[in-house]
């Protein structure tokens, strides 16, 4: 409907617009949202669209996930057509190198992975939970806006620079205090990855803890608490299921870390726990054999798969294990 | 019809009350030309009040008058603020807060606080009232199992929650979230309880028990209470202050308040006039 409207006409009426300046005509709005609706029609059919295209994408990315698992498990199994499973769990030797008849057993890669895995653990949980509590009870804002970003900038450097660091600057500097450490080790390379995973632990868990509502510290300090009362007592246990969630994100990645044990790690399986001496990692040993150190078809190029196949029912069994435990200690509000 | 009653109600209160105060009471808390600043802005001006023990103060005023700061500034919370600026003192039995040797965690010990918004702790309702007494080092188990009965008890709610003491806190209805809080509170058994708004986000059923229950505990404790609610205020308290603009215009005794104000801004603001 036009509303017909005098230009100066002393009343004031808020409904219609004058489209030309001299115009004498108004147009009220609704009657420009009928016009423009005609034209909308076409974005109809873009509106049917789209959720398909986005749904498209979403099976892209499930199809190739399982496309992943499948390749794997498939190789797997013709890997165990040729050495028997019981073998490469139980055995501990792994030879596949060795001329004359190669021995598969995976405890070995596991120990190593474990080590250095624990080390790495040892590292970052302490130091990640208190930088998180620190940066989330105690620091002002302006601090706080300085050291997340420095912590993720930590997180963006590239593995292999990692590696280099632990074999050409720690590991030589651990050599000062333990003599008996070997060029290549499980120690270096467990501390370095520790050193990674550190700022990941503590963002996660910042967020974490930030987020607790403020309402709660206030309750609990005017019971008399003090701040540290209030971070470990009540902050920490509300958050706990995302701080949990923050430490078995990191710890599954430094069991997947490839690039700084397989600079500074070694290439030397072994059952032993010290951390002094050469080691290899699951990752290690498939970088080892990618790189042409075995032909196509080989049990060696199967043994992949196989080694491949034990590492991600690690990581799946840890993130089985997380949701388990972030769901039991959950603290709700 | 229903105000009249009301008012004659308070009057009979307060006639019973006359009596009780003849014993001279004590001073709990001391104001003494407070006043406080957040950055620039003067919040709270010269302000004297002194705060009677076993009693229930209530202050009122329009909302941004200051009566959620000076309250809050009683058991030094207002310091989490940034920027907060104080002068003046106020005496807390006889010693004065802002003392550098007053710690003020031994403070918030003797002087509890129920917020506007239930506050409970994501954890059981067992331990969200056991947590004061534990910090503060009461660990065995028997006396603390003593003390969550008691002030559950105290707040009136250990009927509904005793069969589920260690399901979380949360399942708990708003109301009976706020008198949880009032029973951690009463766990540590502290001399003054401060109000901030308690029944603000509560329901008019869960208003009238939290109002009952503050007339049984100021028999034990000395209540201060803000509140919006101007017949809360005529209903509850012994005394009530008004506050506008970050100054006390009027504190006294509340039938008084209620029926002779002496002061032209008060009678405006408790007839409705504004605010």
């Amino acid at each position: 409907m036009l509303v017909g409207g005098e230009q100066g006409a002393s009343a004031f009426r808020v409904k219609g617009v004058f489209i030309l300046q001299n115009s004498t005509k108004t147009f009220s709005v609704q009657e420009m949202i009928q016009v423009k609706k005609q034209k909308k029609n076409t974005s109809s059919t873009i509106e049917k669209i789209v959720p398909i295209l986005l749904l498209f994408t979403a099976i892209v990315s499930v199809l190739t996930t399982l496309g992943i698992v499948l390749t794997l498990i498939v190789e797997t199994f013709t890997f165990f057509s040729r050495v028997s499973i019981v073998e490469f769990f139980t055995s501990t030797k792994w030879y596949p190198f060795s001329p004359t008849q190669g021995s598969y057993g995976v405890l070995p890669l596991v120990v190593g992975t474990l080590k250095v895995t624990g080390i790495a653990a040892i590292v970052a949980i302490p130091i990640g939970l208190a930088t998180a509590i620190f940066l989330s009870e105690y620091a002002s804002d302006r601090t706080r806006r300085i050291i997340k970003p420095i912590l993720e900038v930590l997180a963006g450097i590239p593995t292999i620079v990692y590696g280099f660091f632990a074999l050409t600057f720690v590991t030589p500097l651990l050599r000062e205090f333990i003599p008996s450490l070997e060029i290549f080790n499980a120690l270096s390379p467990g501390i370095v990855i520790g050193i990674m995973i550190t700022p990941m632990i503590a963002s996660l868990s910042e967020d974490a803890m930030s987020s607790v509502p403020n309402s709660m510290r206030e309750g609990a300090l005017a019971l008399g608490s003090t701040k540290l009362e209030v971070s470990l007592k009540v902050v920490l246990p509300a958050a706990i299921s995302g701080v949990i969630a923050s430490v078995v994100l990191a710890v599954s990645r430094a069991i997947g870390e490839t690039m700084i044990v397989a600079v500074a790690g070694g290439s030397t399986p072994s059952m032993s726990w010290d951390l002094t001496s050469s080691i290899q990692t699951m990752t290690a040993y498939i970088v080892q054999v990618s790189q042409g150190d075995a032909g196509y078809g080989t049990t060696i190029y199967y043994s992949i798969y196989a080694v491949g196949f034990t590492l991600f029912v690690f990581t799946l069994v840890m993130n089985l294990f997380a949701q388990f435990i972030s769901r039991r200690f959950r603290e709700e509000y | 019809m229903n105000a009249t009653m009301e008012k004659q109600r308070v009057r009979i209160v307060q006639g019973e009350e006359k009596q009780v105060e003849m014993e001279n009471k004590n001073i709990v808390y001391k104001t003494d030309q407070l006043n406080l600043w957040y950055g620039e802005n003067h919040a709270l001006k010269n302000i004297n009040l002194d705060i009677y023990e076993n009693e229930v103060t209530a202050i009122i005023g329009p909302s941004g008058c200051g009566k959620s700061t000076y309250i809050k500034t009683l058991n030094r919370m207002i310091e989490l603020v940034p920027g907060v600026k104080t002068s003046g003192e106020i005496a807390y039995r006889g010693r004065n807060i802002f003392d550098r040797s007053y710690g003020v965690e031994e403070l918030r010990t003797k002087v509890g606080m129920v917020f506007q918004k239930p506050n409970p702790f994501p954890k059981s309702i067992y331990e969200n009232v056991a947590y004061g007494p534990k910090i503060h080092g009461i660990r065995d188990k028997k006396i603390l199992d003593q003390i969550v009965e008691k002030s559950l008890k105290g707040a009136a709610i250990w009927d509904e929650v005793k069969d589920r003491l260690h399901q979380n806190a949360y399942g708990l209805s708003g109301g009976q979230q706020q008198r949880l809080c009032i029973a951690r509170c009463l766990a540590i058994e502290p001399d003054v309880i401060l109000m901030d708004e308690p029944t603000s986000a509560l329901d008019p059923i869960s208003t009238l028990k939290v109002e009952e229950l503050v007339q049984e505990l100021k028999k034990e404790f000395s209540i201060i209470i803000v509140t919006h609610n101007m017949q809360q205020a005529a209903r509850i308290s012994d005394k009530t202050a008004f506050f506008l603009n970050g100054e006390v215009i009027e504190f006294t005794d509340t039938n008084k308040i209620f029926s002779t104000p002496s002061d032209k801004r008060t009678e405006d603001y408790i007839t409705g006039r504004f605010g």
